[in-house]
């Protein structure tokens, strides 16, 4: 481009990144601040203590253990689910593909209070109680969409003849997955997973109809926002929400960061 | 003449396209031969056939005499170059040769060796540690080519694979692939679009058009002798004067294939008004108007061209004027 | 020859390539068809159920009484509000993100690529409920944004702009600009992304022919960028208008004590103990989402996701 961005244009842009990253800035403040009893802006004073009250509360501990280990099956699950189903999708033109595509698309694109209330009728009906395994089946759900999605953008990449180019030099299907297609696919599935795990790691809205009497982080957090009873915990929790998702996060970034600038060029 | 490749009455049918319809070819071992035909025309879906990645959907397909249709391209004794190269992009040179080697569990150094000596043979040694993403569209080309013969092929499959280099570097790698099928004498099987390109590699030329083989002959057999109206025209652009005028000027009803070089210009039974003219270099080439029919001439460098609007009679030698049986269109 | 490998259950899947499609689709569609085809199927049936007004039981015989209920006045304004303050919050999204969007598309290279890709990736995938809670803290009557207004002398415009009833109120963290605030903050991301994705895809020739054919700055922006862009804008209103007509937390912490379909749908599978109502509003977002869907497919939207 030879012609020159105009300066509204400009502040436009820069705006609304800022306007979309201050606000979790504003939460880093928050969790060294020494008042306990309001949201007081700015902050009376600055102190450490917090993190040592939160360390020691058990109640985030057990959450954030239950929302790990939701978050780890939940991931496993939707990375084999939708690793096979982005196969089946990007590899073959049959009847009916499109409509796995939106199938699959569709627990995202509908509210999520629809998944959570729809589940909830399904364990009413079916009298299933509530466990870690009825959160699991709600966010495995919902999470096959993000593998899939990284899946089927990395099969369409990968060309297909590199799949008769294995099998011409005489590999079987078994050989040719082993040795092609899950060395070219790996860093995908895994970028996918990575963002399947923040996304799980952070659902709440499905969660409160599938969890029952168990908290994960986010419900912690969200008794917390609805009836606050220790508001600096809350800061420090928050912010430490905010650091763990952003690992994976960026994560999945560096892994796939290569891949798109190829296939950019490539059309 | 051994027969390497057969194919007895071959459909492949996706739906109701008839990518490949009823084909009866065979291809003798050591034999250089082009599939040519138009995009679409069956000739890339013929050679996916003998490679096993497409199965017929009627008829047989046989490998040195043995029936290969049940048999998975993993054990045919074939190999591809593909026209996208297809080079495993985790792999680097040396891996992506040694790659058909590897999984059919030959020792490490067993590996090395083939490839160098894969490298060695399309003039690319020293290459062996980088990545393809670092080499050139011909250098890719090589390393899939060294990649497909370190496997020892009896049959050599080879889909468009000068389309994607630049003229230069295609004339070279023509002449390349030549000799180099002559020093293997394997059979090699390319598909082409460009005619010029299989005329001049090809010992023999089947031309396809939707989903059938037209003809089957030498460059010169297609080139000179076009049993269809497709081939004469497909094949250098030839003139294609159907039967009525053919009747007009030698009193034979059939459709006749004439050659736009083969034509002179002066006297002759065939008179037209040219319409217009295009310089090509070593040629010009005027189109004569005769009725309906437009006459394409070649004048050879140095001859009288004549100026847009004026009426010329065309001639020809005996026997450049080729009937064409079979022909109705 | 050397290429003897045997592997019979390979061969079998050469042999009849539908059977490989089969092994790979089976076990995903077991899976949705099931857990998420077969719950929604649930609500739905429930849907069709009625509550005991006496008894508070469910009575399990289907009838059409309660999506009669949905009529009342009461409710029908909760079904009204959500998709009014949906359908803000689409428009509010669809104007913040263009210009960002836009920027990243055809301005941003390099390291400013990068900056603006994760400056959108890393607010959309960090955690919602912080993203909420951030959002109290500001909005809070001791908060930042009316420190802000004060230390600049502005506070009477605030007063001014809360006393206009219906977007107004007590305070920004108690008014329906605040949910739209909120709303807007936390799914500006899903609006910008389809949208570069689809500005992405348009050749900075085509802007040079517009300009060469005599077209100026703003023509080229209505009559190419904008047609062009908006299979992305449509993809984009999906997430929008689908993520705000089904939430229930946002309105919960920011707003007032008006409900929206959400909070409904809770209130009433929950405290009220109502199922059959709850599953009857939330087939309202379904099939408001199911003629959005079909609209959009129509538009080509999908291609822009």
């Amino acid at each position: 481009m030879h012609s020159k961005a105009s300066l509204g244009l400009k502040i436009a842009a820069i705006g609304g990144l800022l306007f979309l990253h201050l606000p979790i800035l504003l939460i880093f403040v928050y969790a060294f601040t020494t008042e306990d009893k309001s949201y007081q802006w700015p902050p009376p004073g600055l102190t450490l203590q917090w993190f040592e009250v939160t360390w020691n509360r058990p109640d985030v501990w057990q959450a954030l253990g239950l929302s790990l280990k939701v978050a780890s099956i939940s991931t496993l699950i939707a990375i084999v689910l939708g690793t096979l189903c982005a196969a089946a999708v990007a590899r073959s033109k049959f009847f009916g593909r499109e409509t796995i595509s939106l199938l699959v698309i569709l627990p995202i694109a509908l509210p999520g209070i629809i998944t959570g209330i729809s589940l909830r009728s399904a364990f009413n009906i079916a009298d299933i109680p509530f466990s870690t395994w009825t959160i699991i089946l709600g966010h495995a759900t919902f999470c096959i969409v993000v593998v899939y999605n990284n899946a089927v953008a990395r099969f369409r990449r990968t060309s297909s003849s590199l799949i008769e180019a294995s099998m011409d030099l005489g590999a079987t299907y078994w050989q040719t997955l082993r040795f092609v297609i899950l060395p070219n696919m790996a860093t995908a599935i895994l970028a996918g997973g990575m963002l399947a795990f923040a996304l799980s790691f952070d659902e709440v809205i499905v969660t409160t109809f599938t969890a029952g009497q168990q908290q994960t982080l986010p419900i912690w957090m969200l008794e917390e926002l609805v009836r606050p009873r220790q508001r600096p915990v809350t800061n420090v929790v928050a912010m430490v929400v905010v650091l763990v998702t952003f690992l994976p996060i960026l994560g999945a970034y560096y892994l796939t960061r290569g891949t798109e600038t190829v296939a950019g060029q490539g059309k | 003449m051994t027969v390497a490749i057969k194919f007895s009455g071959v459909s492949r049918h996706f739906g109701i396209v008839r990518a490949v319809d009823g084909v009866n070819l065979e291809i003798a071992e050591g034999e250089f031969f082009a599939l040519l035909g138009p995009s679409g025309s069956g000739k890339t879906t013929c050679l996916r056939l003998i490679a096993g990645f497409e199965q017929p959907t009627a008829g047989s397909i046989a490998i040195f005499g043995e029936d290969a249709t049940q048999v998975p391209p993993y054990r045919r004794p074939v190999n591809t170059v593909f026209q996208d190269y297809a080079l495993f992009p985790h792999l680097n040179v040396r891996d992506n040769i040694a790659y058909g080697l590897m999984v059919r569990g030959d020792g490490k150094s067993a590996r090395r060796a083939a490839a160098d000596e894969g490298l060695e043979l399309v003039a690319l040694d020293g290459f062996g540690d980088r990545k393809p993403s670092e080499l050139s569209g011909g250098q890719r080309q090589r390393v899939a080519l060294a990649r497909a013969l370190v496997m020892k092929p009896k049959v050599l499959l080879l889909d468009e694979p000068l389309g994607a280099l630049d003229l230069k570097l295609r004339e070279q790698m023509q002449s390349e692939l030549k000799s180099l099928q002559r020093r293997l004498g394997i059979a090699f099987v390319f598909v082409t679009h460009d005619q010029g390109e299989a005329l001049s590699m090809a010992d023999r030329v089947a031309v396809f058009n939707e989903g059938q083989i037209q003809q089957v002959g030498s460059p010169e057999d297609v080139y000179d002798r076009p049993q269809a109206p497709f081939v004469a025209d497909f094949v250098g652009a030839s003139n294609v004067l159907p039967a009525d005028i053919v009747n007009a000027v030698i009193g034979t009803h059939a459709a006749a294939s004439l050659r736009p070089e083969a034509i002179t210009l002066g006297s002759g039974p065939l008179g037209g008004v040219v319409e217009a003219q295009a310089f090509l270099g070593s040629a010009t080439r005027i189109e004569v108007r005769c009725n309906r029919q437009i006459i394409k001439v070649l004048i050879p460098k140095g001859g009288v061209v004549p100026a847009i609007g004026e009426v010329v009679q065309m001639g020809w030698a005996p026997g450049a004027l080729h009937m064409m049986d079979g022909a109705h269109g | 020859m050397a290429k003897a490998v045997r592997s019979p259950l390979s061969d079998a899947l050469w042999r009849r390539p539908n059977l490989l499609l089969l092994l790979l689709i089976t076990p995903p569609l077991l899976w949705l068809g099931i857990v998420y085809i077969g719950s929604l199927f649930a609500l739905l049936v429930q849907s069709f159920f009625s509550i005991d007004e006496f008894s508070g039981l469910i009575n399990y015989e289907f009838t059409l009484k309660t999506y009669g209920e949905l009529l009342r006045a009461s409710n029908f304004d909760i079904l009204v509000r959500t998709i009014a303050m949906a359908s803000a919050v689409t428009i509010g999204a669809a104007i913040v993100a263009f210009p960002i969007a836009y920027y990243a598309a055809r301005y941003a290279r390099g390291k400013w690529k990068a900056v603006f890709y994760l400056g959108v990736m890393l607010p959309l995938w960090s955690s919602y409920l912080v993203k909420v809670y951030s959002w109290k803290l500001i909005l809070a009557k001791e908060g930042i944004l009316n420190w802000l207004f004060e230390t600049l002398h502005l506070s009477w415009v605030l007063e001014a702009y809360l006393s206009i009833p219906g977007i107004g109120g007590n305070s920004l963290s108690v008014s329906w600009t605040g949910t739209f605030l909120v709303f807007l903050y936390v799914w500006l991301p899903f609006m910008i992304l389809p949208i570069q994705a689809s500005l992405e895809r348009v050749p900075p020739s085509m802007l040079e022919a517009s300009g060469d054919l005599g077209a100026k700055p703003g023509q080229t922006l209505r009559h190419v960028i904008l047609p062009l862009a908006l299979p992305g804008i449509i993809a984009g209103s999906i997430f929008t208008f689908s993520l705000t007509m089904g939430d229930y937390i946002i309105p919960q912490i920011v707003g007032t004590s008006a409900r929206m379909i959400g909070q409904a749908v809770y209130q009433f599978q929950g405290t009220a103990g109502n199922i059959p109502l709850a599953a009857a509003f939330a087939v309202v977002p379904i099939v408001v989402m199911g003629i959005y869907l079909t609209l959009a497919k129509r538009a080509g939207a999908f291609d822009a996701l």
